[in-house]
């Protein structure tokens, strides 16, 4: 276990989430949503390109973004299992985007203090972009759990769906274990109070309740995935693999 | 904002922020405030440039303009993507704000780093009339840069530069 596999954990859950919300672009209900959703998917891009970078430098063996973007396969994969769950529908889509933007906020705010140049860098952009991912997603979860009668139906299914998703975020594999202790990555156990608060304030006015899990599915820092993240990556790596070393 | 007058350096900086931005094109990477300082090393020029937003996807197209005016400029010339600290609206000069006026978007409100309310909304002028009565109709616009806001008193549909 490195510091750099902790730099590709969090790589990983941007890139799958910012893929995954690009899957809208075309598709959104209004001009609007397709307009932000490829703009919130590239912020998330943006982030994953750096971390890579700096994770495939950092373990000195020459791989580069693309490298570790398209040529890992589903068990490679380091991302958190949230982040790769299906768009369904609006309201799934919406949470899910809340729940991670109101962990990353806290997250790049405390990694602003890194002992790594990069990191610090990454945590002073990406922290503004989460604050606005967070008052977009959350005015949608607002605007459905207090809309109409098929609105919320949709917008409790997908608490129902996703909260068992939630605890996960709070965990740190060995390698996030390690980085947190060096002071490159935030310490993820510690931000629960303040990811609680945010998406109480929110829930309140969405008259939405915030279960309490019964249990909670893990296993996507070693690696475990739902099938959903297959289908993504066959998507996404396509073309690199059909074409090895193309360049345009 | 550093600038390091060494040599010739005067001139690559002024070759370098001389570059249009290629999506918004009124203003160059200098008014922006996106290109950080150009210093001459070993006669080589390097360019620090900044990007906007993480994921923007006219970075690249930026940084090959500036390495391309620097050439152009009779340089060997190499860029440096600088991350810390992160580029804000801020630093898009006055002349800067000016020409986005004039060409139709207002520029961004200042002092970015108050921290406003959740869900708080700021006032935005007309960029044609000067009203402040004008509504967001997206906080996503046709850039990663931009909302779409829509001015009350004189109807006119204008971009609005998004503070960050």
């Amino acid at each position: 276990m490195a510091v750099w596999e902790a730099l590709l954990e969090l790589a990983d859950d941007h890139l799958v989430l910012g893929h995954r919300i690009s899957e809208w672009c075309g598709h959104a209900p209004m001009l609007e949503e397709d307009l932000a959703m490829p703009n919130m998917g590239l912020d998330l891009i943006g982030t994953a390109r750096t971390l890579y970078d700096h994770a495939g430098k950092l373990e000195g063996k020459g791989r580069s973004e693309d490298d570790l973007a398209y040529l890992r396969d589903e068990r490679e994969y380091r991302n958190c299992l949230l982040v790769e769950r299906p768009n369904e529908d609006f309201a799934h889509t919406m949470l899910r985007q809340f729940y991670f933007a109101a962990f990353m906020r806290p997250y790049w705010l405390a990694a602003l203090n890194s002992a790594d140049a990069t990191v610090r860098g990454v945590a002073g952009k990406a922290e503004k972009e989460m604050a606005y991912h967070i008052r977009h997603a959350g005015e949608w979860v607002i605007r459905l759990g207090d809309g109409t009668e098929e609105s919320a139906a949709r917008m409790r299914d997908a608490v129902e769906a996703l909260h068992i998703y939630v605890d996960e975020l709070f965990d740190s594999s060995d390698a996030a274990r390690m980085a947190e202790a060096a002071g490159v990555l935030p310490v993820r156990a510690d931000l629960r109070d303040t990811w609680e608060r945010t998406v109480s304030e929110v829930f309140a006015e969405a008259l939405l309740e915030q279960p309490k899990a019964a249990y909670a599915q893990r296993g996507g820092r070693e690696g475990i995935h739902n099938e959903a993240l297959g289908h993504l990556l066959a998507e996404m790596q396509v073309v690199h693999r059909a074409h090895p070393g193309a360049r345009w | 904002m550093t600038v390091c007058w060494q040599g010739s350096a005067e001139a690559a900086w002024e070759a370098a922020a001389a570059v249009p931005d290629p999506e918004v094109p009124c203003v160059t990477v200098a008014d922006l405030g996106i290109l950080r300082w150009v210093r001459v090393e070993n006669g080589v020029a390097v360019a620090g440039v900044t990007p906007t937003y993480s994921g923007c996807p006219a970075v690249l197209a930026i940084e090959l303009a500036v390495e391309a005016a620097l050439r152009d400029a009779g340089f060997e010339a190499r860029i440096e993507r600088v991350l810390s600290p992160p580029w804000t609206t801020d630093w898009i000069t006055e002349a800067g704000r000016e020409k986005l006026r004039d060409y139709g978007i207002a520029p961004p409100v200042k002092s970015s780093g108050s921290i406003r309310s959740l869900f708080g909304e700021v006032m935005v002028a007309c960029p044609k009339c000067g009203s402040t009565d004008t509504e967001k109709l997206s906080e996503f616009g046709s850039t990663a840069c931009k909302a779409h806001y829509r001015c009350r008193s004189c109807a006119e549909p204008f971009d609005y530069f998004k503070c960050i």
